[in-house]
Formats: C-alpha cells, structure tokens, sequence
C-alpha cells in the first residue's frame, strides 16, 4: 500500500467528475487529495488524485476510468520522476510579543509568506510537497493553529516528457 | 426547423431501429405524438422494467441495438434493473428517458429523478441532452457505444422542453469519433505468437469460452480453431451455444452448476484459453485453486478485464472474432491431444449429468423432452435460479444467441419479457420462456402484453411451490430451514386466461411431450403449468468459497 498520484486528462463536461470519483468510492477507495482545474487544451481539464491502494488495485482503478468516454488519458505519475506541489493556507493565533516574531521566522524556514495579518492572527501560505506543509502545520500547532485549508496535489513530469495525449 | 421529438424518432430510424418498448407519461408526451403516425414500431408494455428487459432480450437474439423508452421519475428508475442487467452481461441497449424541463432540473419537480446520476455506475455511458440540437448527434454517439467494443447499455435523458424544443437538421459524420473511446479490435501479434508457442508445448489444453464470443459473431471461428488444435471447450453460462451441445469436443458448462467432466478439466489442463470470459466467481469457485496447473491466454475486448480476478501468463486484447482469425492464420499444423481426450471420454462417460426417471415430474425431463421436441429451431429464454441451471445443463442448444438469460445480475423477473424481445427479433422461430413459479411472478403482468398483441411467446413454468434455488441453499447448508421460501400455490393457467392466454397444467410425464406441442399448435402464447417434485435439486454442485472440482451430488471418482 503506497500513494499513488494519477493524473487524468478529462473532457470538460458536466458529471465527469462525479464519473471519476464515483468509480473510487465504488471501489473502496478513499481519495487521499483532488485537484482539478483546466489544462493546456481547450475543453479538457485535469483531475489530479492521490489515493493509497497496492499496485493491482491501483492498474485495475485506471483500467477501469481509462473505459469512460469522457476520460482520454489516465497517468500514475509516481512511476516517474515528477514536481508535486500542493499549496495550503494557515490561520495561526499570533498575538503581539515573541510568539508573533518567532511564527515570522518560522515562515521564513519554510519559505511561506505571510499574506493576511490582524491584531491577533497571521495568515500563512506555503507551497511544497505533502511532507513539507504537514511539518510546517504540526510546528505552527504549538500556537494555535485557527484554520488550515490546503488545495489538492498537483504533479507533473519533469524533463520534456508530457503526461497528456491519445489513450 | 423540427422539434426534439421528431428529431429523435428520425434518428432512431436513421440507426436501423425496428422496434422500440416503451411505456408513455407526462415528460415523453411529445415522443409519444411523434410515435403515433410513425414507421417506427412501438410496443406497449405493461411495466417500464419490461421494456429494458424486452430490449434486452431482442439485442442478445439479434446482435442488433435493442431499445426502450420510459418516461421520467419512477418510470425511469423502474429501467434500472434492466440496464443493470444488460450492463452486467455487456448487451447492447439504448435507453431512452424523458426528463423534467431544464428550468425546473435539480428543483424536485414533479416525478423528477437523477436518471443519469442513478444509471452512472450502470450504464456504459449517460447523456443529459440540454438542446434539441444535439440529440442526433447523441443518439448516432449512443448507438456507436452501445454496440462497439465491450457492447453495453447507454441511457440518454430528454428534457421536455429539449424535445419540444426546435432545431435544425444537423449534418452528422458518417463515422463516430470519440477521442476518449478507442476500442482494440486487432489483437497484437507478438503476444498471438507467444500464445501459439506456449499451445505447441500444451499437453492438455482447454478452451474456456464465455459470452464473448456470442457477442463477437465468433462461433464459426471458435469451433474451427477447437477443431484444428484439438482443444476440448467448456463455456460459461453466457457462451452456451457457441458451439453444438452434441460437439465432441464440447464440455459443456463449468462453474458452481457445471459438468462434473468440464469442472475435472479445468483443474487437469496445463493450457488454458480464456475467451470472452471475465472469471467470475460462479465459474472459478476458489480462486486460486481455478486452473492450478495451467498457464493462462486470456483474450478479451476489454484490458480491464485481464488480470482482474486471475494472473494471466498471455494477454490478448482484442476483438475474440479478429484475435481468433489471426490465430488461425498463424496455427501451424497441431498434433492431436489423443491422451488428453481419452482422459475426457472416460470422465464424460462416467460422470454424465444426472437425469432422474423415478417418482414423480421432474424438471430435468421436462427439459429434455422440449430439447428433443423443437431441436434447434426455437429460441429459448430463461428466468434465473433452478430453472435456469436445469436450462442450462439438460436443454441441447445448437447454435448462438438460442440461449438467452441473465447471467452476472441474475435477474429474476428478466426471462419474460425478454422472451418479447426475443420474439421480434426471432419471430421465425418459437420462444420459449422455462421459468419458475416465483419468477414469474415478478414481470407476471406482462401476460397483458403478450395476449394483447398476440405475441406468441410459450412460457412453460417449472412450479415447485418455492423459491427452488435458495430452498436448495437452505436444506443444504441452512439445516432445511426454509425461511420464506415457500410460495402458496398459484394456477398460472388460471391467470393466463384472465388474460386471454391458452394454457395448460402437467403433472405427469406422460403430458409434457403433448403440452409442449399443444403450445406450438397454438397460434399465440401459451402458458404451461408444469407441477414438478417439489424439493429436486440442481446438481452437481460446487458449495460456495470450494475448488471447482469439490463438486457434490456427482458421481463418486
């Protein structure tokens, strides 16, 4: 059981989404992370989704969203060398004093910046892989983290090989 | 300018439709206008699942598109079963539904339901149509989906105010292209090699062949590479027919109600060839002990399918009737499994299907005597659970698409009005339905069907006075503890002339031979009212989660 990121080039239609995620939950799959938003092409958007399943489950999954109509291309890109990013936004109590400087510096290590302030909350945002925005909300906890909203993962392949094309 | 409804119709006669089964209400009022002075046919059925099931019925007989209508709400979630159905045994139907107007859409309007939300995981593919200008396109998409590739069910859901609505005649292309949808037909090359090679080594090799090859036209083909290679064939319940029950080389079934000899073959074979078949688990019983000493060629349409259920050694995806003629091309002169077949005689000769001749009716006979009577020219549809299996093992059928049943839903309530279906697109032979008395009694209401338009489908009844194949479960590994299995009796015939429908009851073998002829004597349908032994069972048997050569109620080793 690992994670898996597979990438999947869909026709821009209503329902489709519901046909992909639909075909996770039939399976007993629980998606892990979901991003989706157009694409290079016109009419067509990507549905990045990380779920964690064994190899077999995995290839069977995309066997079967490979035979949707809407679907033209299905890609694991954990097979490949890849950028992943996801981006997330922290709502950390921050009243004036040390805590507030010490949050500042925090976000400096990480390489977050600081995009909203009030008199008792900063708003922080990182991108990165999973691992690096888990780490930053599990060390920012200690001061209280109000909220924390992160977008799905998104992942592409490094180098001039392309995930999208005919099935 | 035409409106959406005519556009349809006309687009439905463009795709070669003979015949649709439908049942009308409020949304699809202006299909129906559209339909009243039409050239298109239209059967009135009695129950909207009816019509999935006589659409059903009529693609499996034909291998042509079968299609239904049904209005929008309840008349639409009652399609859902048979869709379901057709979607489970990959037949091709198109389901048309009408739809609340666009503008009330999501607003919980009156007999509003999510048809495509509904039918999403059961249908090959779904389409809301939002103009009138796209339903030709849509129907043309339908049909090419419906029938190429894995064939399947696809439903298009029809707004209102879409068919009301006016567009103008669009220019369609003579050829669909989908750019997500891109079957394999040809199979690779390499891999029909690798096949080959690995048959030429073969001491025992089998051919297991499933619905596939029904629904690829790929009889003639399976029948001369069994012949060429010497190589014995069993089917699934869904290949039965693609090749003659009297072949030598035909085991017959295999799986939970197989032939004891098909079921020792499997487990013996150091080759197997899977054709148009998906492993289910009716067929392999346990898994892992399916086939243990052989390598397995899966060939298949559908690449989800190999590897689902069983480790294949090669491969092949492709169209059954295609990847067959290549392997025929390439065959090279194959010597004869002589060893291997005397193996198979002697099995087949001391373990042959048991058909019990003492005490009272029993419906193995029943069977065998129809089989006798009408040959190969009838077809014959089943209901599912005992009345099914016995069809399955005891009726000889000699051809494709003369077997006709609800193999991976297992359906009941399926057989009858599939056997409407079937009658139009066979209407040169006799349909016989062979159901149960529970069976029946799910699509009962269709007798109104038939009597009305003079369809001359004969169902013959297989009555126990139970629901046979769970009280067969229950006395077998529930202790005889008949929970609500047993049914009160009915008097089908009785029934039947409430309709207008001849009829006939048996209770002893001497009647059966005259009451199967009394119904082909009779213009329309009939009913035949056969009271078998009560508590016969299907054998032999392979008890859920065993290997498929644990078989009980056979014959001992």
């Amino acid at each position: 059981m690992k994670p898996h990121t597979l990438s999947i080039l869909v026709e821009n239609k209503a329902g489709v989404l519901s046909r992909v995620t639909g075909l996770f939950s039939r399976r007993g799959f629980n998606i892990e992370s979901l991003a989706v938003g157009p694409c290079e092409e016109p009419g067509m958007s990507r549905i990045t989704i990380v779920v964690i399943g064994d190899d077999a489950k995995v290839e069977q999954i995309m066997k079967q969203l490979n035979k949707l109509i809407d679907i033209i291309k299905v890609s694991d890109l954990t097979e490949n060398e890849r950028v992943e990013r996801e981006l997330a936004l922290i709502k950390v109590t921050a009243e004036q004093g040390t805590s507030r400087a010490e949050i500042m510096q925090i976000a400096t290590i990480f390489r977050a910046s600081i995009v909203d302030v009030s008199p008792k909350s900063l708003v922080l945002q990182v991108t990165g892989e999973t691992d690096k925005i888990n780490a930053l909300e599990k060390i920012l906890r200690q001061y209280g983290v109000k909220e924390f909203v992160r977008t799905g993962m998104i992942g592409i392949l490094r180098g001039s090989k392309m995930i999208s094309g005919g099935k | 300018m035409k409106t959406g409804a005519k556009i349809l119709v006309e687009s439905l006669l463009r795709e070669g439709t003979e015949i649709i089964f439908g049942y009308p209400g409020g949304v699809v009022l202006p299909i129906y206008d559209e339909l009243y002075d039409s050239p298109l046919r239209h059967l009135l059925v009695r129950h909207e699942q009816a019509a999935a099931h006589a659409a059903d019925g009529y693609a499996r007989a034909s291998g042509r598109v079968g299609v239904c209508l049904a209005t929008s709400g309840p008349g639409a979630c009652n399609l859902v079963t048979g869709i379901a159905t057709s979607y489970m045994d990959s037949t091709p139907v198109v389901a048309i539904t009408g739809q609340v107007p666009t503008n009330l859409l999501g607003n919980d309007a009156f007999q509003e339901s999510d048809i495509t939300g509904i039918t999403l995981p059961i249908t090959k593919h779904n389409y809301l149509v939002k103009s009138a200008g796209d339903i030709g396109r849509v129907v043309q998409e339908a049909f090419y989906i419906a029938s190429t590739g894995r064939p399947g069910p696809v439903l298009i859901d029809i707004p209102k105010d879409v068919s009301t609505g006016m567009a103008e005649d669009v220019k369609l292309p003579e050829k669909v292209t989908l750019r997500g949808y891109n079957p394999t037909y040809k199979g690779h090359k390499r891999q029909i090699e690798k096949a080959l090679e690995l048959l030429s080594h073969a001491e025992r090799p089998l051919i297991y062949a499933g619905g596939g090859i029904i629904s690829s036209n790929a009889s003639p083909e399976l029948i001369e590479f069994a012949t060429l290679a010497t190589i014995p064939v069993t089917t699934t319940l869904m290949g039965i027919g693609c090749i003659p029950c009297h072949h030598p080389l035909n085991l017959g079934m295999l799986g939970m109600h197989g032939t004891e000899y098909a079921n020792f073959a499997v487990t013996e074979c150091d080759l197997m060839f899977a054709i148009g078949a998906r492993f289910d688990d009716r067929v392999t019983g346990r898994i892992d002990t399916f086939a243990p000493h052989a390598k397995i060629i899966h060939i298949d349409i559908d690449p989800a399918e190999i590897g689902k259920n069983k480790r294949i050694d090669v491969p092949i995806v492709g169209d059954v009737k295609a990847v067959l003629k290549d392997i025929l091309t390439l065959m090279k002169k194959q010597d004869a499994h002589d060893i291997w077949l005397k193996k198979i005689k002697h099995w087949k000769q001391h373990h042959p299907l048991k058909c019990p001749s003492t005490g009272g009716l029993h419906p193995q006979f029943v069977i065998r005597t129809l089989s006798d009577l009408v040959k190969e020219k009838a077809v014959i549809v089943s209901e599912v659970g005992q009345n099914q299996m016995w069809t399955a093992q005891h009726f000889c059928f000699h051809n494709p698409r003369t077997w006709i049943t609800s193999g991976g839903l297992g359906t009941m309530g399926f057989g009858f009005p599939a056997g409407i279906g079937v009658h139009f697109a066979r209407p040169d032979v006799p349909t016989f339905v062979i159901a149960g008395d529970g069976s029946i009694q799910m699509n009962i209401q269709e007798m109104g069907t038939v009597a009305a338009s003079k369809i001359p489908v004969k169902i013959a009844i297989l009555n126990n006075m139970y629901l046979g194949m769970v009280r067969q479960w229950q006395e077998l590994f529930f202790d005889r503890r008949y929970s609500f299995t047993e049914l009160p009796a009915v008097d089908f015939v009785k029934i039947g002339n409430a309709y207008g429908i001849e009829g006939i009851r048996v209770e002893t073998p001497e009647d059966v031979l005259p009451a199967f002829q009394a119904s082909l004597d009779c213009d329309g349908p009939f009913v035949m009212d056969f009271r078998i032994e009560r508590e016969e069972n299907v054998f032999p048997m392979v008890p859920a989660g065993a290997a498929i050569n644990e078989m009980i109620g056979g014959h001992p080793r």
